[in-house]
């Protein structure tokens, strides 16, 4: 019983910053410890990029098929960390009443989202630099364009993705998020401009698929990392989607 | 059936008390609707510093509405809630580090070890509780390294509990905390509550087991369609209705007349609570015996069990209510 203490007088919130890292630490935590959170965001991305670099669908920029698929993969790798890993962990960390425990806490709503932001960028850093890392070892690959203009994309990307899983776990029940997220994941693996240019799709398609966020990622950062001339057009659709995607996100989201 | 033989009343004013520095909790015609349907209406109430204070009522009637507008997790739609002095939305950053909250859905990551959540919730605090006293204190020290999913219910509901103490908290909140323990288990928390008290701490709970409250509480407000029934020390409940009235407990041959029971000499009225057992309302229980005893042996029934005693919170509950206590 002496475990308890008195209450204090000067019963106070840790530095924001100590709140904030803390959740930080356990996100990192639960989501190394979730395998199919790692097969989906790690593992599928390395086999893709690995067997699928000599594609047949996949066309040649400068002579290789690896300055093609690369771009791609790494479109893949954000959309897999911020549309299903958040998205489907955040669904259940609803549904399991956690979101709402939180809610009573000293770590404020938005210090949440931040350290859930924190760690899909500690994930996403660690994704792309092996798969940089991948196509340099088994396809020599070397960047043609800019590495770190593509470093703004990626960001638009994870805005507007991670926007889309959350839009998905605040709105929808647990089971339907799941459903949802890996469902979205295989039709953006299809139309997303991964393995086969939007342009090789069927007409009506194709149209559709070009104005959707996975091609707009994946295609802005092609024309960047390949050293073609910018897309505006590409970027301006991402920056729209992630506008909409995180309006809807905040408007819709519940804690419970 | 628990007797009426509670701690004693704490001498104060169970109503009509001030707002002032010695109070929690105010609570002023709240209001709280969810669409067309109204959870709690007009509900006043006031918890003082250092009172344990339950919300006593069937399931439906209001107690974690209430309790959840006192949290900041939902607005009031009328009436005013002060928790601390302070306005639980508009002023939560500054509430939320001092009150601790345990709600009916436990809230635990399920890949995360319980001390690890303890731990978390620990870093949110500038002066937090020592987690490994608290998992020892709910005596879940075993299952520190135990991922939360595989926790039982009762040992989730005590790492709930621990959480909720983790920030030293002035004020606690406790929804339903021993729904789903076992008994030893729910023993052990209602000793750490008495002990938060001694302390000084200040606890509002919510509860359907009357025995809890009883045992608990310093004061009970029984609620019921959002409304305050009746508010109370334990004592105070069961004496109002114990001064001119005694209860017969009667288990016997089951599918007696009730009706006939109730006619007996005597008798003010009778139920049957379940099969066998019977509760016989009366103002001379040593008259009520005679005409009972004899009316058993005319109709050479079974006496099993006889007991005449003060009614207990549980009567005054159905009484007030209407309702068996228990879903």
């Amino acid at each position: 019983m002496s475990a308890i203490s008195s209450p204090s007088s000067t019963t106070g919130a840790a530095p924001l910053s100590q709140r904030i890292l803390a959740q930080t630490r356990a996100e990192l935590t639960m989501t190394l410890r979730r395998g199919e959170s790692l097969l989906v965001t790690i593992i599928l991305p390395v086999i893709f990029l690995v067997f699928f670099g000599r594609l047949i669908t996949v066309p040649p920029i400068a002579g290789s098929q690896i300055n093609f698929l690369l771009p791609g993969i790494i479109a893949v790798a954000i959309i897999s960390t911020g549309m299903v890993s958040l998205g489907i962990a955040t669904a259940y960390e609803r549904y399991y009443g956690v979101l709402k425990r939180l809610g009573s806490s000293p770590l404020p709503r938005w210090g949440l989202l931040v350290a859930k932001t924190l760690s899909v960028l500690a994930l996403e850093v660690v994704q792309i630099v092996l798969l940089i890392l991948l196509a340099v070892v088994f396809y020599g690959w070397r960047p043609a364009g800019s590495i770190w203009g593509a470093l703004p994309i990626i960001l638009l990307g994870t805005i507007a993705f991670s926007a889309l899983g959350m839009l998905m776990a605040g709105a929808l029940r647990a089971e339907a998020t799941l459903a949802g997220a890996n469902g979205l994941y295989v039709i953006f693996l299809a139309i997303g401009g991964i393995f086969l240019p939007v342009d090789h799709l069927p007409p009506g398609l194709a149209q559709l698929a070009a104005i959707l966020p996975p091609a707009a990622l994946s295609e802005s950062l092609r024309t960047t990392m390949s050293g073609q001339p910018v897309q505006i057009g590409s970027i301006l659709l991402l920056v729209g989607w992630s506008i909409v995607l995180v309006a809807a996100a905040a408007l819709t989201f519940k804690w419970e | 059936m628990s007797t009426a033989n509670t701690r004693a009343a704490s001498g104060r004013s169970p109503v009509g008390d001030k707002a002032g520095t010695d109070t929690a909790i105010a609570v002023a015609g709240l209001v709280k609707r969810y669409g067309a349907q109204v959870a709690v209406r007009n509900l006043s109430f006031t918890v003082r510093r250092g009172e344990v204070f339950a919300l006593l009522g069937p399931n439906g009637a209001g107690k974690t509405s209430t309790i959840e507008v006192l949290e900041g997790y939902r607005s009031a739609d009328g009436g005013s809630a002060r928790v601390l002095g302070l306005d639980p939305l508009r002023d939560a950053t500054a509430l939320k580090p001092q009150i601790g909250v345990m709600l009916q859905q436990d809230g635990l990551y399920p890949s995360l070890r319980a001390g690890e959540v303890l731990n978390l919730f620990g870093k949110f605090f500038a002066e937090p509780e020592n987690p490994t006293d608290l998992l020892r204190l709910v005596g879940l020290t075993d299952a520190a390294g135990t991922r939360c999913r595989q926790l039982s219910g009762g040992q989730k509901r005590r790492l709930a509990l621990a959480v909720a103490l983790i920030g030293k908290p002035k004020l606690l909140f406790l929804d339903e905390p021993t729904t789903g323990m076992d008994p030893q288990a729910r023993r052990a928390t209602w000793d750490i509550i008495t002990n938060l008290k001694e302390r000084g701490a200040t606890v509002l709970l919510t509860t359907h087991f009357m025995d809890e409250a009883e045992r608990l509480a310093d004061r009970i407000a029984i609620i019921d369609n959002g409304d305050l029934i009746a508010l109370d020390t334990p004592a105070g409940l069961t004496r109002e209705q114990s001064t001119t009235t005694t209860e017969v407990y009667v288990t016997a041959t089951p599918g007696l007349d009730v009706g006939a029971l109730g006619k007996l000499d005597a008798a003010r009225g009778a139920r049957e609570t379940a099969p066998g057992k019977y509760v016989i309302e009366t103002g001379d229980a040593r008259t009520l015996l005679v005409a009972l005893t004899q009316m058993l042996r005319e109709k050479n029934a079974d006496l099993i069990e006889l007991r005449v005693g003060r009614s207990s919170l549980e009567d005054v509950f159905l009484r007030v209510t209407g309702k068996e206590i228990r879903e």
